[in-house]
């Protein structure tokens, strides 16, 4: 039977096989969440993952933050100067960097690299027999290598995001008293004067959410490869792809139901 | 010979419309060295993965003295598995690990010995697949196909396992270094008093390993017997396969399962 030939049966059996992928995924991060909470504990395995996915991703949350703070404070010095309201910028530039791209832009960043890396790595270990050796071993995969993994990206992303929602604010700071003749001392007042604590905390909260998100589909499309080097060349786009997607569509998600005071 | 350490009765296998094992029976007496050989393809490794439950058959029963282990889950699936050793294809070494952290990993992860207590061990066991100390010491990237199979199986061998399942063992290796593992394979088998099951169509390694033979073909096992017999089997199968023929009854496969 041809695709052409009956559509019908193509779009249900599409239809079944997402659902069947959307179920997979859903036991996985149950077993992943249930393997964090469960002894033994490797406490190496979690330190390698803590620096690998914490300290190593500074660089590039940094540097990101760094311009988007930047570039943030001259768009809205542009918007805000067409109704004379340019003192208003550091305000929203720190409400901007807290409540979303903060959280946002680090994980996108961290997902491109963590994900990456946890797919690459399990999908080595998985195409090479490793996974299947640590099994023989009577040692838990999921306790092993997912649920250091998981735990290391849901505790660094929100450290992250505090990092980079502090050198955002910089970003924004260096540009409007560098380019834009705003006074310094000014300017970081304005910035402190009307955030709250809730506006950093959300976005926190989401730099969690969107942490698990990363290791989970880093360790899920890994865990799963199959077929020699382009197996995991393909387990490890898939990682990256899904990650940023549900960052993205959790961020919605998340905002619209819980962040909308 | 009273009851058999391991015997699979009627395990079935399938992928999709592909049938991979078809009712393989098999058992294996304590002690005994078991070589199963067959094409490549024919569902060698799978059946071994069955009995470790890193697949589950479709249905059948896979007997270990006598008690069925065939649907063994978690807790229960580790404390089985440490009865176990397995000596994987390629190795399958953890290569973030140093050389004595892989062979001693069953000693440390499951068993919980102190670091100092299995770096001891560790230097023991690759003396006795005839390495020495200082290898312990390098990762796993930097040791020859040769050396990483040594460490393969003192991994294999570490945790004094009851009964010891070898993947191909030989594959790869020249013909002296495969010489060599036959032997370390026969010398510590017989040390631990284990029993073995091998799977080869490495025929050279198959008649030095075994005791008894046993050839799966078509998802089944269609000839056992004492490796003394394999010659005069009457099997034109079996005979086509010891013999390296391309042409008779067995047509390769060309599909993996």
């Amino acid at each position: 039977m041809t695709i052409a030939a009956n559509p019908v049966a193509n779009v249900g059996r599409a239809t079944l096989e997402f659902l069947a992928d959307v179920g997979r995924l859903c036991i996985f991060a149950a077993q992943s969440l249930l393997a964090v909470f469960t002894p033994p504990f490797y406490f190496a395995n979690l330190g390698r993952q803590l620096l690998s996915v914490g300290f190593y991703s500074l660089p590039v949350v940094g540097l990101t933050a760094l311009f988007t703070g930047a570039v943030l404070a001259q768009q809205i010095y542009i918007g805000t100067g067409r109704f004379n309201a340019e003192a208003t910028v550091p305000t929203i530039v720190v409400f901007g960097i807290t409540r979303e791209l903060g959280p946002v832009i680090a994980s996108l960043m961290v997902a491109g690299r963590v994900a990456a890396a946890m797919a690459a790595e399990l999908g080595t270990m998985r195409v090479t027999e490793q996974i299947d050796a640590l099994t023989t071993l009577a040692t838990n995969p999921f306790r092993y290598l997912i649920a250091p993994r998981v735990l290391a990206a849901t505790l660094m992303l929100p450290i992250l995001v505090l990092i980079g929602d502090i050198i955002g604010v910089m970003g924004g700071w260096l540009l409007a008293t560098t380019v834009l003749d705003y006074n310094s001392i000014g300017y970081l007042q304005r910035t402190v004067d009307f955030l709250e604590t809730w506006d950093v905390i959300s976005g926190l909260i989401k730099a969690g959410v969107f942490g698990f998100i990363i290791a989970l589909m880093g360790c899920y499309q890994g865990f799963n490869s199959s077929g020699g080097a382009q197996g995991v060349g393909r387990a490890t786009t898939n990682a990256v792809v899904s990650a940023s997607i549900l960052i993205l569509a959790a961020n919605y998600i998340i905002t619209s139901i819980a962040f909308t005071d | 010979m009273g009851t058999p350490k391991l015997s699979l009765e009627g395990v079935r296998k399938r992928f999709g419309s592909k049938v991979v094992l078809d009712g393989v029976d098999l058992e294996v007496y304590p002690g005994e060295s078991v070589v199963v050989m067959g094409g490549s393809g024919t569902g060698k490794s799978v059946m071994l993965k069955c009995v470790l439950g890193l697949i589950q058959p479709d249905s059948g029963r896979i007997l270990l003295d006598g008690r069925d282990i065939t649907h063994l889950r978690g807790r229960e699936r580790e404390q089985l598995l440490r009865r176990f050793g397995m000596l994987f294809q390629g190795g399958a070494l953890f290569d973030s690990l140093r050389v004595w952290r892989n062979v001693s990993f069953g000693l440390m992860s499951a068993q919980r010995m102190s670091k100092r207590d299995a770096r001891a061990r560790a230097v023991d066991i690759l003396a006795k697949v005839g390495l020495g100390p200082d290898v312990g010491d390098l990762r796993p990237a930097e040791l020859s196909g040769g050396m990483q199979k040594r460490v393969a199986l003192a991994r294999a061998i570490a945790t004094n396992p009851e009964i010891i399942f070898f993947d191909e063992p030989t594959a790869g290796l020249d013909p002296i270094m495969a010489d060599v593992i036959n032997k370390l394979i026969i010398e510590r088998v017989r040390d631990l008093g284990a029993t073995a099951l091998t799977i080869t169509h490495d025929m050279a390694s198959a008649r030095k390993i075994a005791d008894r033979i046993g050839m799966l073909h078509a998802g089944k096992i269609i000839w056992a017997g004492p490796v003394a017999e394999i010659d005069r089997s009457g099997n034109p199968y079996v005979e086509q396969f010891i013999h390296g023929r391309a042409e008779g009854p067995i047509t390769m496969a060309v599909r993996r399962q």
